[in-house]
């Protein structure tokens, strides 16, 4: 009796600051945004109660393409996060020394130490165009005269890949590090190639690590403000900055609720869309057996 | 013809030399192995006939093809891996069909290939089942499936057994045994363990600091020892230091440790008079005489001392008897067949004749 | 998420604002513009009135009234929002309490500005501000490399391809709309007829977008393109203006043909606050001639006392007096109080101007 007490009240313990943040932290605020995007201001301090806010979002070209633009590019950042982290992964999971790995796998996380906002100023200060990268040109005598690097989507796409990168490269690098050297020896010693080796062996045994990594980078990345905007000056388009524009400058919550609505629902729908294309799913990923 | 010959195999790793000049030919269809204890360069050389590694000097050839060039997916040479590597993203039907189907055969073919290599290993029709739902030995068998299914010229096995429990072992070291008779194709065997390559094997090499000491059928490396290392790995000994007082013929007169005396038969080289010999005796040589009986002892070496204990193990009884300089002497004994009934601290008299037991001198 | 982010260090701003001001010692809560409380003020403030703890929020207009509006009025005891800020947000959301102006030293004031702001910010006979520094918005130029500035839509002249810069927001749709012959605060009684002025700056301005370099976000921001000589010219503060001046003399604050846009940032106290004699203190002291010196000096920007030039650092005086002549004093456009339904409009055509690609 006094036996299932104790471990009743050790499960409500060990239960209590989960259910906190996940009730506090994610659910009230999730369930408050959506109440606010779902009224509609018809005068000074009245408001009803409807889809006006969505309407509003469909009917305005700006703004769906922008979510979309966002999405796409995101979807850029990942796909070229996962071709970048993945060979550095395999590097620093399977091929570095054992010393070394420890090593590289923190300075791997260096750039973490420090804040998006003073990241985006280094490539700044690489790129302007009286930045370091053209003055070097310049002096080595590749170009003529100065040339501006910024405010381009290529330079948002890098800036981004940049900030994200290490967000797949961690959870690949820990799926890797698991693999049994002998199981590639086993593919090749079965008589598969350097390519059959990596597409039947490696990345299935990865996959748990991509998906997460994907997921992680994705959401990362729709949901990131200071790169895309920093980078992309005058041409970037980036949907958390029309939500940012609704909240602050126009003092407009109930449009700027229904876009953070929308933003986190349509990153969502992208990622089921991603696993299902795929034939993953996410229970697989986060428990394999 | 040989399956695999190894030709004066050199392997260094910086300073170290791992693999230093083994030769080796395995005849067609026999199950060979290589024993040695752990570091002594038996894995590095099957890593090289995998093709995992590159010998530094010396041949190695497949049916008499040499394969030194070749990369380790082009030789047909399979491997059981130490932790079997099955792929766990794979069902085991995909397991097997992965080597097929890396040759491209056809889908038809390999499912049918897949489903006849499981009723040979007699388990039949669990192609969809999930690596995790084996048991050890069932994962065992599919491993070595896996690589039966291409029909290789040699399977290497690497210590596959050494991570199953007692029971299990002893039981895969006999089913083991029966899959090599039923392929009949080449297996080479590694392991550090004598008792699973003298079960198994029709030739056993055992291996040591990169060299081959001996190449021989598991009764002749047992009876017959070439060096000091074989007598001591292969089979239990009781092992004296001591010094040749006199060798003549095939016999040399012994001193062990304050003046034991005895006759052993000389394995390998004379031992010089007076230099040092070791001298191996196996317990199932030696018998317990009783301290009354009149036997004749004539042709016999004796020890006097006094019971320590018994180690009750069915066929395998022994008794250890102490003599009076400390000396430990294992004996196999069994009361339970007849033989004298002795209690711990009676006095015994240890005897065995001077035929048995080997004496090698120092390097011998 | 980061939305997310604010509500939640808004409602956790409340949180610690409840519990500590239940202690003794009384705290005056600024919600104010970055340079608009420097240190050595602070100090000599607390020195003065030892039982009062100054904590300083910095912001911007639009986050000011978002803060403010988050907790209804809470959480902030003196906020410093722009005069044209205050009369439609205080309609909207009654984020604001009326002022005592018994309590303050308004005969420090400029009457002309005091009068402005007052008219500005009367709601039912109320009054919500009083004028603390001022300032305009124009254009800057280095004159050794684009000296024929003039005009907003100068910034657009193809000779400076890829040298100017402007920020996106409203006050580059409102000097674009006077540099084109309208008066847009005249068209803030006649929304449609305003949105009719918008859309015809949105297409001057998205033609013009491949004229700039990028968008300035903030004051240093603009101040590294100009210093480095990747921007030649660009929309600006006057304050931005006058610091790199004296870090380059070439560059000059230029007010527009058509008038600089005068703002002026007041002192309103919001409708929960929980110090207001501290906040009547905060403003009647730093209206003291010696602590304007001080201010003008970390802000830049001139303050609604009299005789305030003579109260500015002697470089910043220079180079008002390069900037301004009295004309142009008497040109000054002062932004009109923002009519709601507006900040929806500019913003809407913002973003089509963001969006633009030519």
């Amino acid at each position: 009796m006094l036996r299932s007490d104790t471990g009743k009240l050790s499960l409500i313990l060990l239960m209590t600051p989960f259910l906190l943040w996940i009730v506090l932290l994610i659910l009230l605020p999730q369930l408050g945004i959506t109440f606010v995007s779902l009224r509609e201001k018809i005068g000074p301090r009245q408001y009803e109660f409807g889809f006006g806010n969505y309407i509003a979002f469909i009917q305005e070209p700006i703004y769906w393409n922008t979510l979309l633009r966002t999405a796409w590019m995101s979807i850029l950042v990942t796909v070229m996060s996962l071709f970048v982290g993945f060979p550095i992964a395999f590097y620093i999971a399977k091929i570095a020394k054992r010393r070394s790995r420890v090593g590289l796998f923190l300075l791997c996380l260096i750039p973490l130490w420090v804040s998006d906002l003073v990241r985006a100023f280094g490539w700044i200060v690489l790129l302007r165009e009286t930045g370091l990268i053209s003055g070097a040109l310049q002096y080595v005598g590749l170009i003529n005269g100065p040339v501006e690097m910024l405010y381009n989507d290529v330079t948002v796409v890098i800036g981004l890949v940049y900030t994200v990168v290490l967000f797949m490269i961690v959870p690949l690098v820990s799926t890797l590090d698991g693999m049994d050297n002998a199981m590639l020896e086993a593919g090749y010693n079965l008589g598969g190639n350097r390519l059959t080796v990596f597409r039947r062996i490696i990345v299935p045994y990865a996959m748990p690590g991509i998906v997460s990594g994907c997921i992680i980078v994705f959401m990362l990345t729709a949901g990131s403000y200071l790169t895309p905007i920093l980078l992309g000056g005058k041409n970037s388009m980036w949907f958390t900055e029309m939500i940012y524009d609704q909240f602050i400058t126009r003092y407009n919550w109930e449009a700027g609720a229904a876009f953070g609505v929308l933003l986190l629902g349509f990153t969502s729908l992208v990622i089921w869309l991603g696993l299902k294309l795929t034939g993953q799913n996410l229970a697989s990923t986060v428990a394999r057996d | 013809m040989f399956d695999l010959e190894c030709e004066n195999i050199i392997k260094r790793f910086g300073a170290f030399t791992a693999v230093d000049g083994v030769s080796l030919e395995i005849p067609s269809g026999s199950f060979f192995s290589i024993l040695g204890p752990s570091g002594c360069g038996k894995t590095t050389l099957m890593r090289m006939i995998a093709g995992f590694e590159t010998p530094n000097r010396g041949d190695i050839r497949l049916k008499g093809k040499s394969v030194v060039n070749t990369p380790p997916n082009k030789r047909n040479v399979k491997m059981v891996f130490q932790h079997l590597a099955l792929f766990p993203m794979m069902n085991v039907g995909e397991n097997i069909a992965y080597g097929l189907r890396c040759r491209g055969e056809n889908k038809t073919e390999i499912t049918a290939k897949v489903a006849a290599m499981l009723d040979r290993i007699s388990m039949p029709g669990v192609q969809e089942k999930q690596i995790s739902q084996l048991s050890g030995g069932q994962k065992q068998r599919i491993a070595i499936a896996r690589c039966m299914v291409l029909n290789p010229d040699v399977l290497l096995l690497d210590e596959p057994l050494g991570a199953l429990d007692l029971k299990l072992r002893e039981h895969m070291k006999i089913e083991l045994k029966q899959l090599q008779g039923r392929f009949d194709t080449t297996f080479l065997y590694i392991t550090h363990d004598q008792s699973e390559a003298l079960v198994m094997s029709d030739n056993v090499a055992v291996m040591n600091a990169g060299r081959f000491e001996q190449i021989g059928a598991p009764e002749t490396l047992y009876h017959a020892p070439k060096t000091a290392f074989v007598a001591g790995f292969v089979g239990d000994s009781n092992r004296w230091n001591g010094i040749a007082m006199m060798a003549d013929g095939d016999h040399a007169r012994v001193v062990v440790a304050d003046g034991l005396e005895m006759v052993v038969p000389i394995g390998g080289a004379r031992p010089e008079v007076g230099g040092q010999v070791e001298v191996f005796v196996r317990p199932e040589a030696m018998q317990i005489l009783a301290q009354d009986a009149d036997i004749s002892t004539a042709g016999m070496n004796t020890i006097e001392g006094t019971v320590d204990s018994l180690l009750f193990n069915g066929a395998a009884s022994r008794v250890l008897v102490r003599t009076a300089t400390g000396l430990l002497i294992e004996i196999v004994h069994r009361m339970d067949a007849g033989q004298v009934r002795v209690k711990p601290g009676d006095a015994v008299k240890v005897g065995w004749t001077h035929g048995a037991g080997l004496c090698f001198g120092e390097g011998g | 998420m980061k939305l997310l982010g604010s509500k939640l260090l808004a409602t956790a701003a409340v949180c610690i604002a409840v519990s500590t001001s239940a202690s003794s010692a009384e705290t005056l809560r600024l919600l104010t513009w970055g340079s608009y409380a420097p240190d050595e003020i602070i100090k000599l403030f607390e020195e003065k009135y030892p039982d009062i703890q100054v904590e300083v929020t910095f912001s911007n207009n639009e986050e000011m009234v978002a803060k403010l509006r988050a907790t209804g009025g809470a959480g902030f005891d003196l906020a410093q929002p722009s005069h044209d800020r205050i009369f439609a947000v205080q309609q909207e959301y009654g984020i604001y309490k009326p002022l005592d102006l018994s309590k303050i030293d308004t005969s420090m004031m400029e009457p002309k500005l005091l009068e402005g702001v007052k008219a500005n910010t009367t709601i039912d006979g109320q009054v919500y501000a009083v004028p603390h520094q001022w300032g305009t918005s124009g254009l800057m130029a280095d004159v050794s490399k684009a000296p024929d500035l003039k005009s907003w839509s100068d910034l657009c002249d193809p000779q400076y391809k890829g040298r100017t810069s402007m920020r996106l927001k409203r006050t580059i749709l409102l000097g674009t709309a006077f540099a084109m012959g309208e008066d847009p605060f005249a068209a803030y009684s006649d929304l449609g007829k305003y949105q009719t002025i918008l859309d015809k700056v949105a297409d001057k301005l998205i033609a013009c977008k491949d004229n700039l370099k990028t968008y300035w976000t903030g004051g240093d921001d603009l101040s590294n393109l100009m210093l480095s000589g990747e921007v030649v010219a660009s929309e600006t503060w006057d304050s931005t203006a006058y610091k790199l001046f004296a870090q380059n003399p070439n560059i000059h604050f230029i007010p527009p043909t058509t008038g600089a846009l005068a703002w002026i940032d007041t002192f309103a106290i919001p409708a929960k606050g929980k110090a207001d004699d501290a906040a009547y203190k905060w403003i009647n002291f730093v209206l003291q001639p010696e602590m304007v010196k001080l201010m003008s000096a970390s802000t830049g920007s001139l303050a609604a006392v009299k005789g305030a030039k003579d109260l500015l650092p002697d470089a910043q005086r220079a180079a008002v007096n390069a900037a301004f002549t009295d004309k142009d004093i008497d040109n000054l456009k002062f932004f009109a109080n923002i009519p709601p339904g507006v900040e929806d409009m500019e913003g809407k055509t913002l973003e089509r101007i963001k969006a633009a690609t030519n």
